[in-house]
This record gives structure tokens, C-alpha cells and sequence, in this order.
């Protein structure tokens, strides 16, 4: 098992996943004649322990969704491993996962579209409930009083219906409605991107205290670093479909060795006038997932002083730079692309260590 | 000081629904000077884009703009400016930036076709020349390839790129204010990182006065020199950007404030103001934001408080400004759950 496979404190992962790559053909013409593929998720691997938050962010389109998706199979993966527990999630029959998608939840980015307009808020509670045969009756109107209470909102809101409520009440009712289940994983995709600063904080207060009351695992989507770095207790940084970076929080605010992660936290505006940092300013756009830079991702708008040709020619691994720090580059050292094989295919920078801290930190 | 550009005083802008009258923008004055950018910052629903609509007069029915309120531009009050008049000034005198750089370009055309018009309509040139101003201005705002760029149709473009076209549309008449609602809230951090940038330097080249409306207390910080706090139709604060970040005084800035998680300051747990923006057909009375509140008291219940000057240029809607022993006992404001049934 690779490195980045490994449970924390030794314990074995809640999910783990190997490999993954999941692909979205192009089809083009009257026969629909498959022309190419989006490689949305590019050969990714990852685990999430028991109990932790992984953060995951990225720009839009990167794969964060694709993901997470993929992994509660939403999504047919293209080929790769995803285990839950002990369960092979790509093996498993319709019987099977349906009991899978009892233990793992998604919450959605939108909540105004992910949530049926025509069901009222009880129902949209007590529907898994159902589903999962957990309760009936009395005893499920019950736990939908208590399932709403929890999520800090009123128990005769069940009568309601989605509409008459604020995007952040919108937002506790789809927690309450991956809640019902009592699930032990959940996928938060971007569940508070569409929020105001104030109800946000209200949000991500919400999903913590229910982290901790309920032991749960959390898949924590983002393009809001400030969020994810609150969040998260370890972070992967996503790009064309590849995580560039993984590491604790604090090593990656830190110590971001990722050239790609040093420009992202330069990029946030700092809620503070009298501290202007010079900053990274990435030129041009995130090439197309259809068809992806050879070598780095990363290396048409990379700004690593040693970038060279070597990048352009040599796919870099998600190495381990520092323990349990991981980065996709082989011109940060400590790498295992030797000097001797990057100079064989044009290399001129030997690799040097790059950390414009300046620039990065307000 | 010098005359300002714009001049708003006193607007009012409801509109007339059938769940009541919804006082969107409800007596709001505030001033824009020459080569100024100012910022207004608020929640979701507090009036900032009904604001922004009202000075380029695009508010539509069930909405009007109450008689009684200026917005003097230029020499000339908007409000009373005869329809004809106000087309020559919209995107010409003042030009606006939307959130979505989609919605607002036309699918059928080029795009240096719509960048060109423009200055068709509004400077009477022809086809050749307007294209000409179209391109050159199309390369003001770093596209790169901008002849080629031209030629291709807003689908084609990314939407850091179609950023860059609106941009260009609002700049080409170089106009004397422009306006920018949310201009990179659906943009990526890096390419919001582009086109505050260009913007920035847009505005110091060209001298133009923007008016930046954003909820990022971060975009405030980097790009304007002075802000408008809004909550619930109204101005509840205006400082410089220096004091105001210094110095909050209203607690509604300071709730926004803390909410904010920072980069590499982490806390625990985060503030939060609780509860959520009222309704526009039913503000509060007294203070509009006393419900979520952590200082308030009887005076705020009873009586609407007015813009108190509290030095260097700040004002403040908020009675602290005359009781400010207050601040030293905050305590568990009136909305203890979320749920004053929102719109
Ligand atoms: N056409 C309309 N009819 C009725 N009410 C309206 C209309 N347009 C705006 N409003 C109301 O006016 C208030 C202010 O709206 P406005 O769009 O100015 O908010 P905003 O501050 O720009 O918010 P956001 O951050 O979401 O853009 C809101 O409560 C809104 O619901
Ligand atoms: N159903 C789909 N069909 C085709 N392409 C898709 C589909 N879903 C996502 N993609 C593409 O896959 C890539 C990754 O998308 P996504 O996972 O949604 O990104 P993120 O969540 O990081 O913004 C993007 O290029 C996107 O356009
Ligand atoms: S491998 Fe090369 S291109 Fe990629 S991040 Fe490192 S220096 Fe930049
Ligand atoms: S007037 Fe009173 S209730 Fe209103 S913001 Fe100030 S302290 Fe709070
Ligand atoms: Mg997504
Ligand atoms: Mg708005």
C-alpha cells in the first residue's frame, strides 16, 4: 500500500481510494462518433481516516464534484479501486449499494436545486428514513422534529415547503436530509459556496458540532482556501484533474511546496488595507481537461525559477516531500527524478527548493 | 472639496409587490469623487445591486424610484432625466460590470462586434473604425490575441476572458464612472486575482471612478480607497478603507468582520452574526439590525438611529456612537434560532 493509502494513527482508512480516473467521452456528428475524452479525474489516490476532514479544493473544473461522485458512484468510475471499509465499492450489486449509500451522504453546492420543490420540508427529511426502512409513523415524524432541531431550525418547518426559506436554512435542511440516515461519511460539495460570509460561518459551525457529536467522516469540497484551511485537517489541491498537493493544513498554508498551491493562496484578497503582499499572478486559464499539458499539469503557468523543459517531458509523481506531506513536482527537492534523468530529457535547472513566503502569507 | 462626480441623496427605490411594498434602497445618500473608488459591501438582499440599477435608472416595474431622491451626475439629476437623455448616458458616461459574464453578452455575435457597438451607438462611428477601438480596447484589457479574439463568439471564451470583454465594453467609451456589481464573484481566486488587477490599473491610467459592489470584505481591502457599509436598504457605515478596517464601529461591520475566516490566522470556532437579513416589505422597526444584535437595548428598539459622525470623515447608524459604555456588555442577541421565514 502506498504511502498516501495509509490510515492515520495506523488505524485502517474509512475510504480509500487508488488510481481513479473517471473520463467523460466527446462525442461529435450525426453518429455520435466518440472524438476524445475529458479526463476529468486523471489517476488520483488518496485515503480518508476515520473522524478527519479532508479538504479538497481547486479551481472550477479541476475534478473536486467528479470526485466525490465517483466515489459514492454516482458516477461510474473509468477505472481505479474505491473501498469503503472493507467493501470494494466498484464490485458491489444494487442490494449492496443501497446499503452503501446509507453509510455515505452528499451534500450539494446549490440548495436551492437540490432540494424537490413540490416536497415539503418533512418529507424531504423523513424520505431516507423510508427508503432505508428506519423508521415509520409516529416514531419517523419524531425523528424529523429532532433531525430539524439539530440543524437549528424550527420543528413546524417540516410543514413547509423549500422556497420560504433563506439559502442558509436551505442548506441545514439538506444537512438534515444526509443526517437521516445516520451516515458515517459525507461529502460536503461546496456547501457553502453560495452563502454569505455570515450564514457561512453559521454553516460550517453547524457541520462541525455535528462532526463531533456523531464520530462522522467529511469530505470537505472548496475553492475557498480560508474555508478549507478552517475546515480541514488535511487538504488535497486539485488541478486538471490531478491532486498536485496533499498535506496537513497547517504544512500547507505553511509550507507550500506545490508551485500551483503558492499561486492559489496568493491570489485571495486580504480583508486587510494596510497589508498589500506582492503577489503571484497566474497568467492565462486552466488548459482543457480534453486535452491536458504532457509531463507537469501544471507547467504552461508554472512559476518555479527551475522550471525547464524536464517538466514538459516527465510526468512528476505525488511524492513525499516531508512525512505525510505530498507534492506533485520534481523540482522542489527531495525528489526521486534524479538531476541525471531530467538532464537526459533536456533538463537545464537542477531542482531548488522555491518558497516565495512573501508572496504567499498576508 | 471639489464638486463630487456622482451625488445620491436621499434615494428610495421600492418595489410594488403583492406581499407589500419592499423598500429594496430606503434613503440612501453617499458621494463619488473624481477618480475615487468606492466599495459597497453588504449581505445578500441589503440593497447593493437595486443601488447600482437605480443610478443607471434600469429598475423595472413593480419598482420605481421614489420622487424625492436625487442622484445629481455630471450636472444633471438621473432621476428626472427624460429617457432619451439617460440612453446617452448609459454606457457612455457611466458603464457597468454584471456578476455574470454570460447572461450579459449576446450568444449570436462576435464578441468584438458587441465591444464594438458600443461605440457605434454612442460615439456615431462606423464599422471599420469601431472595430478598429474595439480591438485596441480588447487589448487594454489583456486578452491576448486580441484581433483573432475578436472574431470568436462569447461561447468560445472562458469566463475570465468574457470578463475581460465586459470590461472592455464598459471601457471603450471611457467613461466617467463605472460601476462593477460583483465583477469577479464567478470567477476563480486566480483570475479574480487578473481582473482586480487590470481593473486597478485601468482606473490609476484612465482616471475613471469605480463603484465596487461586492460581499468580500477582502476585494474592499484591495481595490477601493473608500466604503459603504449596507444593511436592510440602508447605509449603516462609511469610513475610509484605512479607518474602517482600523476602526469598525458599527456591530453589523464587526459581525461581518469576524465571520470571515483569514488565511493562517485560524480560531477555533467562528463568530457568526446570527440569524438573517429581514425582509425588504417588513424592515424592523427602531434598529434594523437590533434583532441580531449582540449589544442591544431599549434606545435601539425604540428609535431608529440616525448616521452619527463619529470622527475622521466615519459615520455610523448605530446609538453606540451617543452610549458607548454599551459595547462592554454584549450578550446573547434576540434570534437565538434561525428562522424569521425568510423571502
Ligand atoms: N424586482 C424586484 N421585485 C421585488 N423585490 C426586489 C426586486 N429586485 C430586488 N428586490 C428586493 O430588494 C432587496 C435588495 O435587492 P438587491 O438585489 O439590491 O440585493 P443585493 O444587496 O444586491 O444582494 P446580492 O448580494 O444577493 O446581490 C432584496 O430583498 C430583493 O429581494
Ligand atoms: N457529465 C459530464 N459530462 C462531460 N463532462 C463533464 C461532466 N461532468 C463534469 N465534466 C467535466 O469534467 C471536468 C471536472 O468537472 P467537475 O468535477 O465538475 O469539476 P469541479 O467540481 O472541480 O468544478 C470539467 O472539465 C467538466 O466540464
Ligand atoms: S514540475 Fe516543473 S512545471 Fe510542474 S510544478 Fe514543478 S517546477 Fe512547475
Ligand atoms: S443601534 Fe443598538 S441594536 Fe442597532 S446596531 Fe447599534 S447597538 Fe446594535
Ligand atoms: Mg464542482
Ligand atoms: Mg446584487
Amino acid at each position: 500500500m502506498s504511502a498516501t493509502a495509509r490510515g492515520g494513527n495506523g488505524t485502517a482508512p474509512l475510504v480509500s481510494v487508488r488510481n481513479l480516473k473517471k473520463e467523460f467521452p466527446i462525442k461529435k456528428g450525426v453518429f455520435s462518433r466518440q472524438v476524445g475524452a475529458v479526463k476529468a479525474v486523471n489517476d488520483v489516490s488518496f485515503h480518508v481516516a476515520r473522524g478527519e476532514t479532508l479538504g479538497v479544493v481547486g479551481e472550477s473544473g479541476c475534478g473536486k464534484t467528479t470526485t466525490g461522485r465517483t466515489i459514492l458512484r454516482l458516477l461510474e468510475p473509468t477505472s481505479g479501486e474505491i473501498y469503503f471499509e472493507d467493501r470494494d465499492v466498484r464490485a458491489l450489486g444494487t442490494r449492496d449499494l443501497r446499503a452503501l449509500r446509507r453509510d455515505m451522504q452528499i451534500i450539494f453546492q446549490d440548495p436551492v436545486s437540490s432540494l424537490n420543490p413540490r416536497m415539503t420540508v418533512g418529507a424531504i427529511v423523513r424520505e431516507g428514513l423510508t427508503i432505508h426502512k428506519l423508521a415509520e409513523g409516529a416514531a419517523a415524524d419524531a425523528r424529523v422534529s429532532q433531525l430539524l432541531q439539530e440543524v437549528g431550525l424550527r420543528p413546524e418547518y417540516a410543514t413547509r415547503y423549500p422556497h420560504e426559506f433563506s439559502g442558509g436554512q436551505r442548506q441545514r435542511i439538506g444537512i438534515a436530509r444526509a443526517l437521516s440516515v445516520e451516515p458515517k461519511f459525507i461529502v460536503c460539495d461546496e456547501p457553502v459556496s453560495a452563502l454569505d460570509v455570515s450564514v457561512q460561518a453559521q454553516v460550517i459551525n453547524l457541520l462541525e458540532d455535528l462532526q463531533r457529536e456523531h464520530n462522522l467522516t467529511y469530505m470537505f469540497i472548496a475553492h475557498d482556501l480560508s474555508v478549507v484551511e478552517h475546515i480541514a485537517d488535511r487538504v488535497a489541491v486539485m488541478y486538471l484533474g490531478k491532486i498536485v498537493q496533499l498535506a496537513t493544513a497547517d504544512d500547507l498554508y505553511r509550507e507550500p511546496l506545490m508551485p500551483y498551491t503558492q499561486a492559489l493562496l496568493s491570489a485571495v484578497p486580504v480583508a486587510d488595507p494596510k497589508s498589500r503582499k506582492e503577489r503571484i499572478i497566474l497568467s492565462g486559464d486552466v488548459p482543457s481537461p480534453a486535452s491536458p499539458p504532457p509531463g507537469c499539469v501544471f507547467h504552461p503557468r508554472c512559476h518555479h525559477p527551475a522550471k525547464d523543459v524536464a517538466c514538459t517531458k516527465i510526468v512528476p509523481p505525488l511524492e513525499e516531500k516531508t512525512p505525510g506531506h505530498f507534492v506533485h513536482c520534481i523540482k522542489q527537492p527531495p525528489t526521486t527524478v534524479s538531476w541525471e534523468q531530467q538532464k537526459e530529457v533536456g533538463g537545464v535547472h537542477p531542482p531548488e527548493r522555491y518558497l516565495p513566503l512573501a508572496a504567499v502569507h498576508a | 472639496m471639489a464638486s463630487p462626480l456622482l451625488s445620491i441623496r436621499d434615494l428610495r427605490t421600492y418595489f410594488y409587490t403583492e406581499s407589500g411594498v419592499a423598500k429594496a434602497v430606503d434613503g440612501v445618500s453617499f458621494d463619488i469623487g473624481a477618480g475615487e473608488t468606492v466599495g459597497i459591501v453588504g449581505e445578500s438582499g441589503c440593497g447593493k445591486s437595486v443601488t447600482a440599477l437605480s443610478i443607471l435608472r434600469l429598475i423595472q416595474p413593480p419598482g420605481r424610484i421614489e420622487a424625492g431622491s436625487r442622484i445629481d451626475f455630471e450636472g444633471k439629476d438621473l432621476v428626472t432625466l427624460p429617457d432619451e437623455e439617460m440612453r446617452n448616458i448609459r454606457g457612455n458616461r457611466i458603464s457597468m460590470i454584471f456578476q455574470e459574464p454570460m447572461s450579459a453578452l449576446n450568444p449570436v455575435f462576435t464578441v468584438g462586434d458587441q465591444v464594438a457597438e458600443v461605440a457605434r451607438i454612442h460615439a456615431g462611428i462606423g464599422r471599420k473604425k469601431s472595430w478598429e477601438l474595439a480591438v485596441e480596447t480588447l487589448a487594454l484589457t489583456g486578452i491576448p490575441a486580441p484581433e483573432e479574439r475578436a472574431k470568436q463568439y462569447p461561447h468560445q471564451l472562458s469566463g475570465g476572458m468574457r470578463q475581460r470583454v465586459l470590461i472592455a465594453m464598459a471601457l471603450i467609451m471611457k467613461p466617467a464612472l463605472i460601476i462593477a456589481d460583483e465583477p469577479t464573484t464567478a470567477l476563480d481566486v486566480t483570475i479574480q486575482a487578473q481582473i482586480l488587477d487590470l481593473l486597478v490599473h485601468l482606473q490609476k491610467e484612465f482616471g475613471t471612478s469605480i463603484l465596487m459592489i461586492t460581499h468580500d470584505l477582502g476585494v474592499i481591502a484591495e481595490t477601493t480607497s473608500r466604503v459603504i457599509v449596507m444593511y436592510a436598504g440602508e447605509i449603516v457605515e462609511e469610513a475610509s478603507v484605512t479607518e474602517l478596517f482600523a476602526r469598525p464601529h458599527h456591530p453589523y461591520t464587526e459581525g461581518l468582520m469576524h465571520s470571515m475566516p483569514h488565511i493562517g490566522h485560524d480560531q477555533e470556532r467562528l463568530n457568526v452574526i446570527p440569524g438573517t437579513v429581514p425582509s425588504p416589505t417588513n424592515w424592523p422597526h427602531g434598529c434594523r439590525f437590533r434583532e441580531r444584535c449582540p449589544y442591544s437595548w431599549d434606545l435601539p428598539e425604540r428609535e431608529h438611529p440616525p448616521l452619527y459622525d463619529v470622527g475622521a470623515g466615519h459615520t455610523s447608524r448605530c446609538h453606540l456612537a451617543r452610549e458607548p459604555q454599551r459595547r462592554n456588555h454584549p450578550h446573547e442577541p434576540l434570534v437565538v434560532q434561525e428562522g424569521v421565514g425568510a423571502a
